[in-house]
């Protein structure tokens, strides 16, 4: 428990610096950090596959990703005033109250009598050291019981990254366009 | 690209374990935290990592993004392709049952198959998002 709230400050310190930080280099840095502790609560909460995956995409990928787009930008923030708008200030609180006040319904954490303990996970404990017969229940889960979902992820990414490749032209055709875009050509003058 | 001598030495040192340690969680998500995902996320952290070290260009020589894009396909039709498998046995979409003898043994071999399909997409998908940020600038500016 004590580690809970630790976790939890440190992930509430780290937040607001990376929002008060004008340096994006520490901002990105902060931000892994933040992932990285995250993944640490989740290992407390003995959710190891979650914090797999956070370490791996929010503290690795997502950081290197984000460096990448600082090489194409600016390393800092410009720096702007705004007036104190104490309405904004309102909304936000409000709406914290609100989302605390929905937390006091949830069950306590680790409540065995929760709903979500009755539901399906009952039966995936019990079927799938016959049925699939491997020790990680969450790989059968993913991969076999909710196999479908898993596609449906696969084809997610393979979709963002035919976005990624059509607007940042990684095809030959679009690479070419973007070019003749910039010298203010049309395509095939060259022909 | 880095030119100082001791992340080279450190990544020289560094990726190879990178990988390996990619191909582990792959192959050991049936036993262990891991699975296709986060495996395909380590290797393409690793080909990045080398990117980063090494040069854009050299490692687009490595991983050709033509290949890249090769893979993001291949992985998502595998995974497809094991649930088309298990219709023409007989069986329902993605119900790995009935691809072996032994329903069990049906079971490892399909999710071995699609845990590889979502590891090859994901890296390859990894990969070829930094190589088209990282040379989007030049691209651009090349005209």
């Amino acid at each position: 428990m004590v580690v809970h709230i630790v976790l939890f400050i440190f992930l509430a310190a780290v937040a607001v610096a990376v929002v008060r930080l004008r340096d994006l280099f520490a901002a990105v840095m902060l931000a892994g950090i933040f992932s990285l502790l995250s993944a640490t609560l989740f290992t407390v909460m003995d959710a190891v596959d979650v914090a797999f995956t956070e370490a791996a995409v929010g503290a690795g990928i997502s950081t290197i990703l984000m460096l990448g787009t600082l090489a194409l930008t600016v390393r800092r923030e410009k720096p702007e005033y705004n007036r104190p708008r104490p309405l904004a200030l309102l909304a936000v609180l409000f709406t914290g109250a609100v989302l605390v006040y929905g937390t006091l319904d949830m069950p306590r954490y680790g409540d065995p009598e929760a709903p979500i303990h009755h539901y399906m996970a009952p039966r995936f404990i019990e079927d799938s050291p016959v049925e699939i017969g491997i020790p990680n229940e969450v790989t059968s889960v993913l991969a076999s019981y909710r196999g479908y979902d898993t596609w449906g992820e696969t084809t997610v990414i393979f979709t963002a990254a035919i976005g990624v490749i059509l607007l940042l032209g990684g095809s030959p055709g679009v690479r070419r366009r973007l070019r003749h875009a910039s010298d203010g050509t049309l395509p095939g003058d060259d022909a | 690209m880095i030119r100082h001598v001791i992340p080279r030495a450190v990544g020289k040192l560094l990726i190879p374990l990178i990988m390996l340690f990619a191909l582990y969680v792959q192959f050991h998500g049936d036993y262990g935290p891991g699975g296709g995902f986060q495996a395909g996320v380590i290797f393409g952290a690793g080909i990045i990592l080398y990117a980063l070290l090494f040069g854009l260009d050299r490692a687009r020589r490595v991983f050709r993004p033509r290949v890249l894009q090769i893979f993001i396909s291949l992985g998502v039709l595998l995974y497809g392709s094991v649930g088309i498998a298990a219709m023409l046995k007989g069986g329902d979409f993605l119900n790995y049952s009935v691809l072996a003898h032994d329903p069990v043994h049906g079971q490892h071999l399909g999710i071995l198959l699609v845990e590889l399909g979502v590891g090859i997409t994901v890296a390859a998908v990894m990969a070829t998002i930094f190589f088209l940020f990282a040379g989007w600038r030049r691209e651009a500016s090349d005209g």
